[in-house]
């Protein structure tokens, strides 16, 4: 029960891009089409589970240890960065099909914000090592739904009748932000 | 403050070692020819390769997973850099171009009409478009907007309108339209094409052997694009100046104005144009796909042959034609006489199609000069046999080989090899075709005074054409039917009379044929200087029993070259045949499609090995499409071309039918029903018709 509360609040409530405003630069970049939200939106899932998990360790085994927590932030982008590197020369050797899937957007998540703000949301409310797990794979859940969403949507306003000035950008940023209004919705399930 | 400092250098280091173990572990060598042809493309990600975007284009060329001139945003310049970056050479490609067959129809007034749809998309999701034609253009330009080159407008009817000029054939378009209406279509997809059963066909354009696109070419002719109209057709028959003058237009049996109104003057229009781009003075310029490497003998250079060699050589092959007499035409220029069909006509069209590449060598006779086992030696990968009719049937009675006794075809071929016969004053034609009326009306511009057509059963039954026919009798022919020669009497020698036995018709057979039989004891003798024997033709194929390399093609009991209906592939693999050595004697179009019909079948010999069949090939009338009456038709007369006075014409061989002026062809275009391309929606007429009445009411 604990778990499926987390999971729904990680998914709608406290949806990573919509609640929180964080990745929004992947948001607008790659929402045109469906099928590159898609692909996106796995990578950043499997990015972000294995993000926390290894920022879990620093922080566990290494920052808490040393008392130094004030370098969460700095380690994490180094850890994070590193991390996501190693994980595309990996996959480009070993795992072929995945790479040819995922492999674009591995560089696009580099410096994804959501990522390291999940790494340390799961620190700050000091989640057990499975609740972190859970936890940082519905974030990147989250994530996904609401960048298929908005495609979906951005794929049927493309052929609509918009005004001059709001076409584009525009028109997606207000659309986000309606999204978002009504992912407020979600705020009373908690 | 150490500690920190430790801490994060230490991770630091943790990670670009491990960064730069796995980058030497994981190495993968990235393909230098990938940089460089990525660096050769445009990098415009325009992805209308098909890729995503240039990178990935450029790993597939380099991978030889796609051609180096898959890039269609960049031009020439760009394919040849990369080919030259892969080590490979560029032949030019033959364009792929966007154009649409849908014309739209006479849309309805729009279902819905509210600010918003502004894309056919849209339209599509909300209403399916209920245009007039639920399958046709919706108007609202999508394609325009999606053309990355700009290659696309909307014309004054609210259809697209494809600029051949900017369009790189890159497909945008296609994918966007909801309709499927738009597709890349390059010439040589067009000629191999044939009419299905599941395409929107008008009846005129289904009856015509050689399958020409009529309606479009109508159409371009009522706007006044002539040079179109020309391609159109030459798309499909490439003599329309001879099929113009002499073609008995079955398409215009069939014209759905001819139930109401009198049919549309297809073939006038054809000559029409046809004519127009003689008197331009310049045969206009057709696409010629790039060469293929192939080599093909056609044998014969008749209209079967002209045709074959024609759209093989637009298909990209090599093409040498090898022709019995001195020049070539077959029958269009040893059979049909000149006031029908000038041969300087003939000529410059003839010129036109041999012009475009193809050789030709002429006084050889197949079989005798030269066989298969010296086409093999020479490199040809495949032979086409178009050699037509040239032996005619015997009579088979007494005084049959007199002097003053001539053979139809030999008779009629000797004024193009520049001899006059002597026939004397009284001149009797046996026979009732194309060549007996033909021999008829030249026997009578050469001076004789009598001449007389004897045909053994009734005007009905008379293969030759109508118009001919009558013609003849204009011209003061005497027509005698239900009669058939018995003897040929001599004096000195020579012929004097012919005896003939009268004839009746038998009540008709099972089959429906009324048969003739002689009438006993009706024997009758006629004054006669020269008979001319005009009774049927079949191929002259002697050769094949004689020649040993030739024997293993198989003849049918009518004398005919035997061949597979849905390919003209022969007995010998190699070989194909068509036209009128194939069916026995037909018309002029019928191998005319023939030709193109066997250049499809020898293209996909060549390239594949083996001949894909047609699907739904469309063979008979499709019966939906015959409707038997159209509403509210306005009788418009059909126009008549010019012709030369009886008394005039029958004193020389210059052309008796003239052509049309640009008004009249634009005044018999319009009467055009556009059938098959109009889309038929009677609910949405109706509803029209009773805003119109309420309307008018109020
Ligand atoms: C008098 C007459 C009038 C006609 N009028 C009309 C008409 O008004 N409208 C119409 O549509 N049709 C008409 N036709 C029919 C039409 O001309 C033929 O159907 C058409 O020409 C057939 O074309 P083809 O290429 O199959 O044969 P052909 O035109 O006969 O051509 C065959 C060619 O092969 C050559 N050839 C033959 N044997 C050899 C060999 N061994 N080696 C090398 N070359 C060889 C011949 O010299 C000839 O050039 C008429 C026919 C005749 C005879």
């Amino acid at each position: 029960m604990e778990y499926l509360l987390l999971v729904i609040s990680a998914v709608l409530v406290n949806n990573i891009l919509l609640a929180q405003y964080l990745g929004n630069c992947p948001f607008l970049g790659v929402s045109k089409q469906m099928s590159t939200a898609l692909g996106m939106g796995t990578a950043v899932i499997f990015t972000m589970t294995l993000a926390s998990i290894i920022t879990w360790g620093v922080h566990k085994w290494i920052l808490m240890p040393l008392e130094i927590e004030y370098l969460q932030t700095l380690s994490f982008i180094l850890v994070i960065a590193s991390l996501v590197q190693f994980v595309e020369i990996f996959m480009k050797k070993s795992m072929d099909t995945l790479y040819q899937a995922l492999g674009i957007f591995l560089p696009l998540i580099t410096t994804n914000c959501a990522v390291l703000g999940v790494a340390l949301l799961c620190i700050k409310n000091e989640y057990s090592f499975l609740k972190m797990v859970v936890f940082s794979f519905a974030s990147g859940l989250g994530f996904a739904l609401a960048l298929v969403v908005f495609a979906g949507l951005r794929e049927r306003y493309v052929i609509s009748n918009i005004p001059k000035p709001l076409q584009g950008t525009a028109i997606g940023l207000i659309t986000a932000g309606f999204m978002s209004l009504a992912f407020f919705g979600f705020m009373g399930l908690t | 403050m150490v500690t920190a400092l430790i801490v994060m250098g230490g991770l630091g280091c943790v990670s670009a070692l491990l960064l730069g173990i796995a980058s030497k572990v994981f190495y993968v060598k990235e393909n230098p020819i990938i940089l460089e042809v990525e660096e050769a493309l445009p990098g415009a990600n325009c992805g209308g390769c098909g890729f995503a975007g240039c990178h990935a284009a450029a790993v597939a060329i380099a991978t030889g997973k796609a051609p180096p001139n898959i890039c269609v945003g960049g031009g020439p310049d760009i394919s040849e850099n990369v080919a030259n970056i892969m080590g490979m050479k560029v032949v030019a490609k033959e364009p792929e171009l966007a154009s649409t067959e849908c014309c739209g129809g006479a849309r309805a007034v729009e279902k819905f009409n509210y600010d918003g749809i502004q894309d056919c998309r849209a339209a599509n999701m909300l209403f399916g478009g209920t245009k007039l034609c639920e399958h046709g253009c919706l108007g609202f330009g999508t394609c325009v907007n999606s053309c990355p080159f700009g290659a696309i407008e909307m014309g004054p009817d609210r259809l697209p309108v494809f600029d051949p000029n900017l369009c790189r054939g890159c497909g945008a378009c296609v994918r966007v339209c909801p309709k499927g209406i738009i597709s890349l279509i390059s010439s040589t997809t067009k000629i191999l094409h044939f009419n299905q059963y599941s395409e929107c066909l008008a009846p005129c354009q289904q009856k015509c052997p050689a399958q020409i696109d009529i309606p479009t070419y109508i159409d371009q002719i009522r706007e006044g694009k002539y040079k179109e109209a020309i391609l159109t057709i030459k798309e499909r028959n490439p003599l329309p100046l001879t099929c113009g003058r002499v073609c008995p237009h079955p398409c215009e049996d069939v014209c759905r104005r001819g139930v109401e109104d009198e049919p549309v003057g297809i073939n006038y229009l054809k000559r029409f144009v046809a004519d127009w781009e003689m008197n331009q003075g310049q045969h206009l310029e057709v696409s010629i796909a790039a060469p293929s490497g192939y080599k093909v003998a056609v044998i014969g250079g008749g209209p079967a042959g002209l045709s074959c060699a024609y759209f093989l050589r637009r298909l990209g092959h090599k093409v040498t034609i090898y022709e019995q007499m001195p020049q070539l035409g077959g029958m269009l220029r040893y059979g049909i006489p000149e006031y029908r069909l000038p041969k300087r006509i003939l000529d410059w069209e003839i010129e036109g199609i041999v012009g475009l590449g193809i050789e030709v060598r002429t006084g050889v006779k197949f079989g005798e000069d030269f066989d298969l086992e010296f086409l093999r030696a020479a490199g040809f990968d495949a032979v086409f046999m178009g050699i037509g009719a040239w032996d005619s049937r015997r009579m088979g009675i007494d005084g049959e080989d007199l002097e003053g006794v001539w053979d139809g075809t030999d008779f009629l071929s000797k004024f193009h090899l520049g001899e006059t016969p002597v026939i004397g004053k009284k001149v009797v034609i046996v026979g009732g075709g194309n060549t007996a009326i033909d021999a008829a009306r030249s026997a009578l511009r050469i001076g004789a005074s009598h001449v007389t057509l004897m045909y053994r059963r009734s005007r009905e039954e008379m293969p030759a054409n109508d118009m001919e026919i009558t013609a003849a009798e204009e011209e003061g022919i005497e027509l005698m039917f239900l009669a058939a020669p018995v003897r040929i009497h001599p004096k000195n020698g020579k012929v004097a009379k012919i005896e003939y036995i009268k004839m009746r018709l038998t009540d008709p057979d099972p089959s429906g044929r009324r048969r003739p039989e002689p009438i006993p004891n009706s024997e009758t003798l006629m004054d006669a200087d020269t008979i001319i024997a005009a009774i049927g033709q079949f191929p002259k194929i002697d050769f094949i029993r004689e020649n040993k390399n030739i024997a293993a093609l198989k003849i049918t009991k009518w004398s005919t070259i035997d061949g597979a209906e849905e390919t003209l592939q022969t007995d010998i693999p190699y070989v194909f045949t068509g036209g009128d050595c194939f069916t026995g004697p037909a018309l002029a179009v019928d191998a005319i499609g023939a030709g193109r019909y066997a250049a499809r079948s020898i293209h996909y010999y060549m390239l594949e090995g083996e001949i894909p069949l047609i699907e739904e090939r469309q063979t008979s009338l499709i019966k939906e499409t015959l409707f038997d009456h159209v509403e509210g038709l306005e009788h418009v007369p059909r126009v008549h071309p010019p012709e030369l006075k009886v008394d005039t014409r029958i004193r020389n061989f210059d052309e008796v039918e003239h052509t049309l002026s640009p008004s009249d062809a634009q005044r018999e275009a319009d009467r055009c029903l556009r059938c098959g391309l109009i889309c038929y929606n009677r609910d949405i007429i109706e509803a029209m018709e009773r805003e119109l009445a309420e309307s008018t009411t109020q």
